[in-house]
């Protein structure tokens, strides 16, 4: 497992996407995955800035991976306020441009993206969010 | 965050580079705001050197699109969108909402 500590700001987002693609690469994920989970890497640090840490400035995410045999795992933990991902609205898409509604499309594109996503809220360790992505399949 | 604006005859085209996400996105989405208020509603988003775009940046484009689209007055179409942000577009479902185009002539010549 690496680990590597970020600030909580959105200038560590690109810091954070590069980490992250270089995991990607090493656990054997073609482009387009890879592309998918820099995707839902952005996304839940985008959320924990803005809703987890809401801009403070000295959260940490505390990111980090493992290499699976058949793919990624990727881990971020957040000392910010909770939140319960049941209750996240999913993003309104409809054929009029002008219903199309924002809310939740970081968790649904992290949803989309991964093959797994789940949350963890515990005391004293933090959010914890686990995403995995597998090499064999979309 | 360099964006460039070219104004042609009956369109913009705006162009910038690299990444898009939480940490420019406002500043991306202002450029645009500022074109659509001064009544330019026919754009040509120029995304060939765009390498990433987080939901912060698509809900930029969603919103202009509403703006240019209203009453019919306009519209923003896409042109040379990388093949992986085109997927994503495609899996989270709001390719329809854009009109892409694989070269700049066509895109300028669209409108």
């Amino acid at each position: 497992m690496v680990k590597k500590p970020f600030p909580g700001q959105f200038g560590s987002l690109a810091e954070i996407s590069a980490y992250i693609i270089q995991a990607g690469k090493q656990a054997g994920l073609d482009e387009s995955q890879i592309y998918e989970v820099q995707l839902a890497v952005d996304e839940a640090a985008t959320n924990i800035i803005e809703h987890a840490y809401r801009h403070t400035e000295n959260g940490i995410i505390e990111v980090s991976y493992e290499i699976l045999p058949n793919g990624l795992k990727v881990i971020m933990i957040d000392q910010g306020e909770t939140f319960n991902p049941d209750i996240v609205p999913e993003p309104l898409f409809t054929t009029d441009i002008e219903s199309v509604k924002p809310r939740g499309l970081g968790l649904y594109i992290m949803r989309k993206v991964m093959d797994e996503v789940s949350f963890e809220f515990k005391t004293g360790d933090g959010n914890i969010l686990t995403m995995v992505k597998y090499n064999n399949k979309k | 965050m360099d964006v460039t604006t070219t104004n042609y005859n009956r369109c913009s085209v705006i162009k910038t580079s690299g990444r898009i996400d939480g940490s420019n996105a406002p500043e991306f989405g202002k450029v645009l705001k500022e074109l659509t208020e001064s009544g330019i509603f026919n754009l040509v988003f120029d995304m060939s050197e765009v390498t990433f775009m987080a939901s912060a940046g698509w809900w930029i484009l969603i919103d202009t699109q509403k703006t240019c689209k209203k009453t019919n007055r306009g519209e923003l179409v896409l042109v040379k969108v990388d093949k992986a942000i085109k997927d994503s577009l495609n899996l989270v479902g709001m390719s329809s909402y854009f009109k892409t185009f694989e070269d700049m002539t066509a895109a300028v010549g669209s409108f």
